[in-house]
Protein backbone atom coordinates (compact mmCIF):
# COMPACT_ATOMS: atom_id res chain seq x y z
CA UNK A 1 0.00 0.00 0.00
CA UNK A 2 1.49 3.74 -0.88
CA UNK A 3 1.38 6.17 1.49
CA UNK A 4 -0.93 8.11 -0.82
CA UNK A 5 -3.72 5.85 0.27
CA UNK A 6 -4.47 6.89 4.10
CA UNK A 7 -2.73 10.30 4.16
CA UNK A 8 -1.99 13.37 2.57
CA UNK A 9 0.82 16.21 2.66
CA UNK A 10 2.00 19.67 1.63
CA UNK A 11 5.63 21.11 1.04
CA UNK A 12 7.26 24.13 1.87
CA UNK A 13 10.41 25.49 1.81
CA UNK A 14 12.55 28.01 3.84
CA UNK A 15 16.13 28.54 1.96
CA UNK A 16 18.15 25.21 1.58
CA UNK A 17 15.38 23.26 4.01
CA UNK A 18 12.34 21.43 2.68
CA UNK A 19 9.26 20.95 5.33
CA UNK A 20 7.24 18.09 4.47
CA UNK A 21 3.60 17.78 6.02
CA UNK A 22 2.48 14.02 6.30
CA UNK A 23 -1.73 13.44 7.31
CA UNK A 24 -3.52 10.64 7.65
CA UNK A 25 -7.75 10.96 6.80
CA UNK A 26 -8.14 8.56 9.54
CA UNK A 27 -6.77 9.00 12.84
CA UNK A 28 -6.33 5.59 13.15
CA UNK A 29 -3.60 4.98 10.59
CA UNK A 30 -1.66 7.16 12.47
CA UNK A 31 0.44 4.81 15.03
CA UNK A 32 1.02 2.77 11.54
CA UNK A 33 2.89 6.17 9.71
CA UNK A 34 4.64 7.00 13.29
CA UNK A 35 6.37 3.31 13.22
CA UNK A 36 6.78 3.15 8.91
CA UNK A 37 7.73 6.58 7.96
CA UNK A 38 10.41 7.06 10.50
CA UNK A 39 13.31 10.02 9.55
CA UNK A 40 15.50 7.45 8.34
CA UNK A 41 13.07 6.00 5.71
CA UNK A 42 12.05 9.63 4.39
CA UNK A 43 16.02 10.35 4.65
CA UNK A 44 16.60 7.21 2.38
CA UNK A 45 13.50 7.86 0.00
CA UNK A 46 15.04 11.58 -0.35
CA UNK A 47 18.32 10.35 -1.12
CA UNK A 48 19.52 11.63 -4.24
CA UNK A 49 17.58 15.00 -3.48
CA UNK A 50 18.42 15.54 0.57
CA UNK A 51 21.91 16.21 1.69
CA UNK A 52 21.50 17.12 4.76
CA UNK A 53 19.58 15.61 8.46
CA UNK A 54 15.57 14.58 8.36
CA UNK A 55 14.35 15.95 11.42
CA UNK A 56 10.65 14.27 12.60
CA UNK A 57 8.01 16.41 14.91
CA UNK A 58 4.60 14.43 15.81
CA UNK A 59 1.32 15.97 15.97
CA UNK A 60 -0.65 13.00 17.34
CA UNK A 61 -3.74 14.66 17.82
CA UNK A 62 -3.73 15.58 14.22
CA UNK A 63 -2.57 12.21 13.24
CA UNK A 64 0.36 14.35 11.76
CA UNK A 65 4.14 14.48 11.39
CA UNK A 66 6.33 16.82 9.96
CA UNK A 67 9.68 16.32 8.24
CA UNK A 68 12.41 19.13 8.09
CA UNK A 69 14.93 18.01 5.87
CA UNK A 70 18.25 20.07 5.77
CA UNK A 71 20.11 21.00 2.68
CA UNK A 72 17.46 19.88 0.38
CA UNK A 73 16.82 22.14 -2.48
CA UNK A 74 19.84 22.34 -4.36
CA UNK A 75 21.49 24.95 -2.04
CA UNK A 76 18.35 27.16 -2.30
CA UNK A 77 15.38 28.48 -3.68
CA UNK A 78 17.17 31.46 -5.08
CA UNK A 79 20.06 29.86 -6.88
CA UNK A 80 18.70 25.95 -7.04
CA UNK A 81 18.84 24.32 -10.89
CA UNK A 82 16.09 22.10 -10.35
CA UNK A 83 12.67 23.09 -12.30
CA UNK A 84 10.81 23.25 -9.09
CA UNK A 85 12.94 25.32 -6.94
CA UNK A 86 11.37 25.06 -3.92
CA UNK A 87 11.29 21.34 -3.73
CA UNK A 88 7.00 22.13 -4.08
CA UNK A 89 6.01 18.77 -5.52
CA UNK A 90 8.22 16.59 -2.86
CA UNK A 91 5.14 15.63 -0.97
CA UNK A 92 3.49 13.92 -4.18
CA UNK A 93 6.65 11.89 -4.03
CA UNK A 94 6.51 11.22 -0.28
CA UNK A 95 2.72 9.68 -0.46
CA UNK A 96 4.70 7.51 -3.40
CA UNK A 97 6.42 5.28 -0.43
CA UNK A 98 5.01 1.83 -0.18
CA UNK A 99 4.17 0.50 3.67
CA UNK B 1 -18.19 39.35 23.75
CA UNK B 2 -16.84 41.19 20.96
CA UNK B 3 -15.59 39.84 17.99
CA UNK B 4 -13.66 41.00 15.41
CA UNK B 5 -13.75 39.27 11.63
CA UNK B 6 -10.65 39.60 9.42
CA UNK B 7 -9.81 38.03 6.00
CA UNK B 8 -7.12 37.27 3.51
CA UNK B 9 -6.79 39.10 0.19
CA UNK B 10 -3.71 37.54 -0.83
CA UNK B 11 -1.07 34.77 -0.34
CA UNK B 12 1.46 35.97 -2.39
CA UNK B 13 2.66 39.13 -4.52
CA UNK B 14 0.81 38.11 -7.58
CA UNK B 15 -2.00 36.51 -6.13
CA UNK B 16 -5.76 36.88 -7.53
CA UNK B 17 -8.09 39.57 -6.68
CA UNK B 18 -11.47 39.39 -7.23
CA UNK B 19 -11.46 36.62 -4.21
CA UNK B 20 -10.82 39.52 -2.00
CA UNK B 21 -13.32 41.77 -3.92
CA UNK B 22 -15.82 39.16 -2.96
CA UNK B 23 -15.17 38.68 0.79
CA UNK B 24 -15.05 42.75 0.83
CA UNK B 25 -18.46 42.53 -0.28
CA UNK B 26 -20.01 39.56 1.31
CA UNK B 27 -17.90 38.50 4.17
CA UNK B 28 -18.77 41.04 6.50
CA UNK B 29 -15.42 41.51 7.86
CA UNK B 30 -13.63 44.27 9.62
CA UNK B 31 -9.91 43.90 8.19
CA UNK B 32 -8.56 42.77 5.18
CA UNK B 33 -4.78 41.63 5.29
CA UNK B 34 -2.95 41.09 1.87
CA UNK B 35 0.51 39.39 2.86
CA UNK B 36 2.43 40.59 -1.12
CA UNK B 37 5.91 39.99 0.34
CA UNK B 38 8.20 36.50 -0.03
CA UNK B 39 11.69 36.50 1.26
CA UNK B 40 13.41 37.66 -1.98
CA UNK B 41 11.14 40.01 -3.18
CA UNK B 42 12.38 43.21 -1.04
CA UNK B 43 15.48 42.83 -2.92
CA UNK B 44 13.50 42.85 -6.26
CA UNK B 45 11.96 46.16 -4.75
CA UNK B 46 15.15 47.96 -3.68
CA UNK B 47 16.48 47.48 -7.63
CA UNK B 48 13.29 49.34 -8.49
CA UNK B 49 13.90 51.91 -5.91
CA UNK B 50 17.21 52.65 -7.12
CA UNK B 51 16.52 52.94 -10.94
CA UNK B 52 13.72 55.24 -9.52
CA UNK B 53 13.38 56.59 -6.43
CA UNK B 54 9.78 56.51 -6.10
CA UNK B 55 9.11 52.85 -7.01
CA UNK B 56 10.00 49.85 -4.65
CA UNK B 57 6.59 48.71 -4.12
CA UNK B 58 4.32 45.71 -5.24
CA UNK B 59 4.25 45.93 -8.80
CA UNK B 60 0.10 45.26 -8.29
CA UNK B 61 -0.58 47.72 -5.76
CA UNK B 62 -2.42 50.10 -7.77
CA UNK B 63 -4.09 47.77 -9.99
CA UNK B 64 -5.14 46.18 -6.34
CA UNK B 65 -6.30 49.61 -4.93
CA UNK B 66 -7.91 50.47 -7.63
CA UNK B 67 -10.98 48.01 -7.19
CA UNK B 68 -10.36 47.37 -3.51
CA UNK B 69 -10.28 51.20 -2.34
CA UNK B 70 -13.31 51.73 -2.90
CA UNK B 71 -15.16 48.64 -1.38
CA UNK B 72 -13.48 48.83 1.11
CA UNK B 73 -14.66 52.55 1.87
CA UNK B 74 -18.24 51.49 1.33
CA UNK B 75 -18.11 48.38 3.14
CA UNK B 76 -15.87 50.29 6.39
CA UNK B 77 -13.09 47.46 5.74
CA UNK B 78 -9.72 48.17 7.11
CA UNK B 79 -6.81 47.33 5.02
CA UNK B 80 -3.11 46.06 6.40
CA UNK B 81 -1.05 45.15 4.19
CA UNK B 82 3.11 45.01 3.29
CA UNK B 83 2.67 45.77 -0.36
CA UNK B 84 4.78 48.97 0.48
CA UNK B 85 7.75 46.40 0.33
CA UNK B 86 11.12 48.48 -0.22
CA UNK B 87 9.34 51.93 -0.54
CA UNK B 88 6.27 52.36 1.73
CA UNK B 89 6.69 56.27 1.67
CA UNK B 90 6.03 56.28 -1.70
CA UNK B 91 2.96 53.27 -1.87
CA UNK B 92 1.07 55.55 0.64
CA UNK B 93 1.09 58.14 -1.82
CA UNK B 94 -0.25 56.25 -4.96
CA UNK B 95 -2.72 55.05 -2.54
CA UNK B 96 -3.49 58.74 -1.95
CA UNK B 97 -3.70 59.74 -5.19
CA UNK B 98 -6.38 56.28 -6.19
CA UNK B 99 -8.04 57.52 -3.35
CA UNK B 100 -8.51 61.46 -4.75
CA UNK B 101 -9.01 60.36 -8.60
CA UNK B 102 -11.76 58.16 -7.21
CA UNK B 103 -13.69 60.97 -5.27
CA UNK B 104 -12.91 59.28 -1.54
CA UNK B 105 -12.87 61.16 1.42
CA UNK B 106 -12.44 61.11 4.66
CA UNK B 107 -9.36 58.06 4.37
CA UNK B 108 -6.14 58.38 6.06
CA UNK B 109 -3.19 56.25 5.27
CA UNK B 110 -0.30 55.57 7.04
CA UNK B 111 3.25 54.03 6.03
CA UNK B 112 5.08 51.92 8.78
CA UNK B 113 9.30 51.58 7.83
CA UNK B 114 12.33 51.61 9.91
CA UNK B 115 12.88 48.07 8.34
CA UNK B 116 15.75 49.07 6.23
CA UNK B 117 19.19 48.71 7.54
CA UNK B 118 21.04 48.62 4.46
CA UNK B 119 22.54 51.90 5.37
CA UNK B 120 24.13 50.30 8.67
CA UNK B 121 25.38 47.47 7.74
CA UNK B 122 29.00 48.17 9.02
CA UNK B 123 27.69 47.62 12.40
CA UNK B 124 27.18 44.15 11.58
CA UNK B 125 30.00 43.07 9.23
CA UNK B 126 31.45 40.55 11.97
CA UNK B 127 28.19 38.57 12.82
CA UNK B 128 27.82 35.14 11.07
CA UNK B 129 25.66 34.75 8.25
CA UNK B 130 23.27 31.50 8.46
CA UNK B 131 23.57 30.70 5.26
CA UNK B 132 27.29 30.59 4.77
CA UNK B 133 28.64 30.68 8.47
CA UNK B 134 31.10 33.19 7.53
CA UNK B 135 30.95 37.18 8.61
CA UNK B 136 28.45 39.31 7.04
CA UNK B 137 32.06 41.22 5.79
CA UNK B 138 32.29 38.80 3.13
CA UNK B 139 28.96 38.82 1.92
CA UNK B 140 29.56 40.52 -1.79
CA UNK B 141 26.77 42.11 -3.73
CA UNK B 142 24.27 43.21 -0.78
CA UNK B 143 21.74 45.11 -2.33
CA UNK B 144 18.94 45.07 0.41
CA UNK B 145 18.75 44.39 4.49
CA UNK B 146 15.23 44.34 6.22
CA UNK B 147 14.91 43.53 9.60
CA UNK B 148 11.42 40.83 10.17
CA UNK B 149 9.67 43.86 12.38
CA UNK B 150 6.66 42.88 14.58
CA UNK B 151 3.21 44.19 15.02
CA UNK B 152 4.41 47.44 16.74
CA UNK B 153 4.09 49.98 13.63
CA UNK B 154 0.94 48.62 12.73
CA UNK B 155 -1.16 48.74 16.13
CA UNK B 156 0.16 52.34 16.27
CA UNK B 157 -1.05 53.28 13.09
CA UNK B 158 -4.58 51.74 13.86
CA UNK B 159 -4.51 53.57 17.18
CA UNK B 160 -4.10 56.53 15.26
CA UNK B 161 -6.92 55.62 13.76
CA UNK B 162 -5.13 54.84 9.90
CA UNK B 163 -7.94 53.56 7.64
CA UNK B 164 -5.19 51.98 5.66
CA UNK B 165 -1.79 50.52 6.95
CA UNK B 166 0.69 49.93 4.29
CA UNK B 167 4.21 48.25 5.44
CA UNK B 168 7.38 47.05 4.65
CA UNK B 169 9.11 44.05 5.93
CA UNK B 170 7.39 42.74 8.95
CA UNK B 171 6.39 39.14 10.02
CA UNK B 172 3.65 37.58 7.81
CA UNK B 173 1.06 36.91 10.89
CA UNK B 174 1.94 40.31 12.35
CA UNK B 175 -0.22 41.79 9.46
CA UNK B 176 -3.35 40.29 11.47
CA UNK B 177 -1.83 40.14 14.87
CA UNK B 178 -1.58 43.69 14.92
CA UNK B 179 -5.44 44.73 13.97
CA UNK B 180 -6.20 41.81 17.18
CA UNK B 181 -4.07 43.38 19.51
CA UNK B 182 -5.10 46.90 18.74
CA UNK B 183 -8.96 45.65 18.80
CA UNK B 184 -9.17 43.41 22.06
CA UNK B 185 -6.16 45.60 23.54
CA UNK B 186 -4.30 43.02 24.75
CA UNK B 187 -1.11 43.21 26.79
CA UNK B 188 2.01 42.51 25.06
CA UNK B 189 3.20 40.29 27.67
CA UNK B 190 0.52 37.99 27.17
CA UNK B 191 2.50 35.81 25.45
CA UNK B 192 -0.30 33.22 25.19
CA UNK B 193 -3.13 35.43 23.40
CA UNK B 194 -0.20 36.61 20.94
CA UNK B 195 0.61 33.01 20.33
CA UNK B 196 -3.31 32.43 19.19
CA UNK B 197 -3.04 35.30 17.24
CA UNK B 198 -0.12 34.43 15.71
CA UNK B 199 -1.79 31.14 14.77
CA UNK B 200 -4.60 33.45 13.34
CA UNK B 201 -1.99 35.25 11.00
CA UNK B 202 -0.23 31.49 10.45
CA UNK B 203 -3.43 30.20 9.14
CA UNK B 204 -4.65 33.39 6.63
CA UNK B 205 -1.14 34.80 4.98
CA UNK B 206 -0.98 32.20 2.21
CA UNK B 207 -5.04 32.96 1.23
CA UNK B 208 -6.42 30.36 -0.30
CA UNK B 209 -3.89 27.50 0.66
CA UNK B 210 -6.79 27.47 3.85
CA UNK B 211 -9.47 26.88 1.79
CA UNK B 212 -8.91 23.96 -0.64
CA UNK B 213 -6.50 25.45 -2.79
CA UNK B 214 -3.60 23.61 -3.19
CA UNK B 215 -4.76 20.82 -1.78
CA UNK B 216 -6.99 19.16 -4.18
CA UNK B 217 -6.05 15.43 -5.38
CA UNK B 218 -8.91 14.29 -7.63
CA UNK B 219 -10.54 10.57 -6.46
CA UNK B 220 -8.55 11.28 -3.22
CA UNK B 221 -9.43 15.23 -1.89
CA UNK B 222 -12.08 16.52 -3.70
CA UNK B 223 -12.70 20.51 -3.71
CA UNK B 224 -16.01 21.92 -4.95
CA UNK B 225 -15.44 25.00 -7.47
CA UNK B 226 -11.69 24.98 -6.73
CA UNK B 227 -11.85 27.67 -9.81
CA UNK B 228 -13.87 29.77 -7.94
CA UNK B 229 -11.76 29.60 -4.85
CA UNK B 230 -12.46 32.00 -1.52
CA UNK B 231 -10.27 32.77 0.60
CA UNK B 232 -10.06 32.34 4.89
CA UNK B 233 -11.77 34.56 7.03
CA UNK B 234 -11.35 34.42 10.38
CA UNK B 235 -13.81 35.34 13.45
CA UNK B 236 -12.21 35.87 16.53
CA UNK B 237 -13.24 36.47 19.99
CA UNK B 238 -11.47 38.93 22.56
CA UNK B 239 -10.24 35.75 24.34
CA UNK B 240 -8.60 34.37 21.66
CA UNK B 241 -10.98 31.96 20.97
CA UNK B 242 -11.67 31.39 16.85
CA UNK B 243 -13.35 30.12 14.18
CA UNK B 244 -11.71 30.18 10.57
CA UNK B 245 -14.47 30.17 7.44
CA UNK B 246 -14.45 31.62 4.15
CA UNK B 247 -16.66 33.73 2.04
CA UNK B 248 -20.21 32.83 1.62
CA UNK B 249 -21.20 31.75 -2.13
CA UNK B 250 -17.28 30.77 -2.49
CA UNK B 251 -16.21 27.51 -4.01
CA UNK B 252 -13.45 25.73 -1.95
CA UNK B 253 -13.48 23.77 1.75
CA UNK B 254 -12.86 24.43 4.73
CA UNK B 255 -12.04 21.64 7.02
CA UNK B 256 -9.63 19.87 9.48
CA UNK B 257 -7.91 18.69 6.78
CA UNK B 258 -7.23 21.66 4.76
CA UNK B 259 -6.60 23.53 8.11
CA UNK B 260 -3.59 21.09 9.04
CA UNK B 261 -1.96 21.36 5.75
CA UNK B 262 -2.00 24.81 6.24
CA UNK B 263 -1.27 24.89 10.26
CA UNK B 264 1.97 22.75 9.42
CA UNK B 265 2.52 25.03 6.11
CA UNK B 266 6.84 25.98 6.85
CA UNK B 267 6.97 25.93 10.59
CA UNK B 268 9.31 23.57 11.14
CA UNK B 269 9.10 22.77 14.79
CA UNK B 270 5.76 23.32 15.86
CA UNK B 271 6.77 24.22 19.78
CA UNK B 272 8.86 26.38 18.66
CA UNK B 273 7.58 28.82 15.60
CA UNK B 274 9.78 31.76 16.18
CA UNK B 275 8.06 36.02 15.29
CA UNK B 276 9.39 39.49 16.37
CA UNK B 277 6.32 39.38 18.36
CA UNK B 278 6.28 36.11 20.42
CA UNK B 279 7.35 32.33 20.46
CA UNK B 280 4.26 30.59 19.47
CA UNK B 281 3.54 27.04 19.84
CA UNK B 282 1.26 25.40 17.88
CA UNK B 283 1.78 21.75 18.91
CA UNK B 284 -1.41 21.08 20.71
CA UNK B 285 -3.64 22.69 18.44
CA UNK B 286 -7.03 20.95 17.42
CA UNK B 287 -9.74 21.65 15.09
CA UNK B 288 -13.20 20.75 15.39
CA UNK B 289 -15.54 20.87 12.54
CA UNK B 290 -18.58 23.37 13.68
CA UNK B 291 -20.72 23.22 10.28
CA UNK B 292 -20.01 23.53 6.42
CA UNK B 293 -17.08 25.31 5.77
CA UNK B 294 -16.59 26.96 9.64
CA UNK B 295 -13.85 25.37 12.04
CA UNK B 296 -13.19 25.83 15.39
CA UNK B 297 -9.40 26.33 16.46
CA UNK B 298 -8.06 25.84 19.73
CA UNK B 299 -4.70 25.22 22.10
CA UNK B 300 -1.97 27.20 20.48
CA UNK B 301 -0.05 28.86 23.10
CA UNK B 302 3.09 31.22 23.12
CA UNK B 303 6.30 32.23 25.14
CA UNK B 304 8.41 35.05 25.75
CA UNK B 305 9.95 36.95 22.44
CA UNK B 306 13.85 36.34 21.79
CA UNK B 307 15.97 39.50 22.32
CA UNK B 308 16.94 39.31 18.61
CA UNK B 309 15.17 40.14 15.01
CA UNK B 310 16.54 38.14 11.82
CA UNK B 311 17.53 40.51 9.18
CA UNK B 312 16.99 39.64 5.27
CA UNK B 313 20.04 40.04 3.17
CA UNK B 314 19.09 40.28 -0.64
CA UNK B 315 22.50 40.03 -2.63
CA UNK B 316 23.51 39.64 -6.30
CA UNK B 317 24.82 35.89 -6.39
CA UNK B 318 25.13 34.55 -9.80
CA UNK B 319 23.81 34.11 -13.04
CA UNK B 320 21.40 30.67 -13.97
CA UNK B 321 21.23 30.01 -18.05
CA UNK B 322 19.12 27.21 -19.74
CA UNK B 323 18.12 25.79 -22.51
CA UNK B 324 15.48 23.27 -23.32
CA UNK B 325 14.43 20.92 -26.48
CA UNK B 326 11.55 18.03 -26.86
CA UNK B 327 11.94 15.20 -28.51
CA UNK B 328 9.36 12.37 -29.40
CA UNK B 329 8.14 8.89 -30.47
CA UNK B 330 10.40 5.84 -30.80
CA UNK B 331 14.04 6.19 -29.27
CA UNK B 332 13.22 9.67 -27.79
CA UNK B 333 15.08 9.18 -24.63
CA UNK B 334 18.00 7.94 -27.02
CA UNK B 335 18.20 10.82 -29.15
CA UNK B 336 17.73 12.99 -26.08
CA UNK B 337 20.44 11.65 -23.68
CA UNK B 338 23.01 12.11 -27.10
CA UNK B 339 21.70 15.82 -27.21
CA UNK B 340 23.09 16.58 -23.39
CA UNK B 341 26.38 14.82 -24.02
CA UNK B 342 26.39 16.80 -27.05
CA UNK B 343 26.05 19.81 -24.76
CA UNK B 344 28.24 18.63 -22.26
CA UNK B 345 30.96 18.06 -24.49
CA UNK B 346 30.42 21.28 -26.61
CA UNK B 347 30.51 23.53 -23.24
CA UNK B 348 34.06 22.08 -22.51
CA UNK B 349 35.20 22.35 -26.02
CA UNK B 350 34.13 26.26 -26.33
CA UNK B 351 35.92 26.80 -22.79
CA UNK B 352 32.39 27.63 -21.21
CA UNK B 353 32.78 27.98 -17.20
CA UNK B 354 29.89 26.83 -15.06
CA UNK B 355 29.76 25.92 -10.86
CA UNK B 356 27.32 23.34 -11.10
CA UNK B 357 25.76 21.94 -14.41
CA UNK B 358 22.41 20.00 -14.23
CA UNK B 359 20.52 17.59 -16.97
CA UNK B 360 17.47 16.66 -16.83
CA UNK B 361 15.00 14.82 -18.65
CA UNK B 362 11.40 16.22 -18.07
CA UNK B 363 9.03 13.68 -18.13
CA UNK B 364 11.44 11.07 -16.36
CA UNK B 365 13.62 12.88 -13.71
CA UNK B 366 12.96 16.48 -13.65
CA UNK B 367 11.09 16.64 -10.21
CA UNK B 368 12.49 13.71 -8.73
CA UNK B 369 16.21 12.49 -9.06
CA UNK B 370 16.00 9.04 -7.59
CA UNK B 371 18.69 6.68 -9.10
CA UNK B 372 16.92 3.16 -7.61
CA UNK B 373 13.78 3.92 -9.81
CA UNK B 374 12.81 2.37 -12.93
CA UNK B 375 10.59 4.37 -15.63
CA UNK B 376 8.82 2.97 -18.39
CA UNK B 377 9.28 3.94 -22.06
CA UNK B 378 8.29 7.30 -22.52
CA UNK B 379 6.20 9.26 -25.75
CA UNK B 380 8.19 12.23 -25.71
CA UNK B 381 11.27 13.57 -23.82
CA UNK B 382 12.13 17.15 -23.02
CA UNK B 383 15.65 17.74 -22.32
CA UNK B 384 16.61 20.48 -19.72
CA UNK B 385 20.49 21.82 -19.33
CA UNK B 386 21.04 24.18 -16.72
CA UNK B 387 24.20 25.68 -15.19
CA UNK B 388 25.03 27.95 -12.22
CA UNK B 389 27.74 31.15 -13.24
CA UNK B 390 29.59 33.50 -12.55
CA UNK B 391 29.20 35.76 -15.30
CA UNK B 392 26.31 36.88 -18.01
CA UNK B 393 28.26 35.68 -20.96
CA UNK B 394 28.61 31.84 -19.63
CA UNK B 395 25.14 31.82 -18.61
CA UNK B 396 24.03 32.89 -22.70
CA UNK B 397 25.93 30.10 -23.74
CA UNK B 398 23.92 27.25 -22.02
CA UNK B 399 20.91 27.92 -23.95
CA UNK B 400 23.11 28.40 -27.40
CA UNK B 401 24.56 24.95 -26.91
CA UNK B 402 20.85 23.65 -26.59
CA UNK B 403 19.35 25.92 -29.40
CA UNK B 404 21.70 24.87 -32.11
CA UNK B 405 20.81 20.89 -31.74
CA UNK B 406 18.43 22.13 -33.80
CA UNK B 407 20.38 21.70 -36.70
CA UNK B 408 23.50 20.10 -35.06
CA UNK B 409 21.68 17.67 -33.08
CA UNK B 410 20.05 14.02 -33.17
CA UNK B 411 16.96 14.05 -35.25
CA UNK B 412 13.62 15.56 -34.51
CA UNK B 413 14.92 17.83 -32.26
CA UNK B 414 11.86 21.02 -31.41
CA UNK B 415 10.56 23.72 -29.65
CA UNK B 416 14.31 24.92 -28.16
CA UNK B 417 14.01 27.88 -25.82
CA UNK B 418 16.31 29.52 -23.38
CA UNK B 419 16.81 31.48 -20.70
CA UNK B 420 19.32 33.48 -18.72
CA UNK B 421 18.32 34.93 -15.33
CA UNK B 422 20.50 36.99 -12.81
CA UNK B 423 19.96 35.45 -9.22
CA UNK B 424 19.46 37.78 -6.25
CA UNK B 425 19.51 35.26 -3.45
CA UNK B 426 19.04 35.96 0.33
CA UNK B 427 20.54 35.42 3.59
CA UNK B 428 19.92 36.14 7.16
CA UNK B 429 21.75 37.60 10.03
CA UNK B 430 20.05 38.13 13.68
CA UNK B 431 20.36 41.09 15.17
CA UNK B 432 19.42 43.03 18.66
CA UNK B 433 15.87 43.85 18.91
CA UNK B 434 16.57 47.55 20.18
CA UNK B 435 18.68 48.30 17.33
CA UNK B 436 15.24 48.67 15.24
CA UNK B 437 12.51 50.97 16.15
CA UNK B 438 9.10 51.03 13.47
CA UNK B 439 8.46 54.69 12.33
CA UNK B 440 5.65 55.92 11.24
CA UNK B 441 4.31 58.28 9.04
CA UNK B 442 0.51 59.57 7.49
CA UNK B 443 -1.57 61.33 4.43
CA UNK B 444 -4.91 62.35 4.89
CA UNK B 445 -7.10 62.44 1.71
CA UNK B 446 -9.79 64.90 3.57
Amino acid sequence: MKLWEIAHSRTGDKGNISNISLIVYDIANYELIKEKVTPEAVKEWFKDIVKGEVKRYELPQLGALNFVMYDALGGGVTRSLALDKHGKSLSSYLLDIDI
Amino acid sequence: MKKIRIGSGAGYAGDRLEPALEMIKKGSIDYIGFECLAERTIAIAQKAKLADPNKGYNGLLEYRMDKVLPLCHKHKVKIITNMGAANPQSAVDVVCKIAKEKGIKGLKVAAVYGDDVLDNLDKYKDITVWETGRPLSELDGIISANAYMGIEGIVEALKNDADIVITGRVSDPALFLAPLVYEFGWDLNNYDLLGKGTLIGHLLECGGQATGGYYSDPGKKDVDELWNLGFPIAEVSENGEFIITKTEGSGGIVSKDTLTEQLMYEIHDPTTYLTPDCIADFSNVKFTQKNKNIVEVKGATGREKTSTLKVSLGYKDCFIGEGEISYAGPGCLERAKLAAEIVEKRLKLTDVDYDELRIDFIGINSIYKNSCRKYSTPEEIRLRVAARTKNEYDAVQIGNEVETLYTNGPAGGGGATKYVNEIVSVASILINRGDIEAKVIYREVK
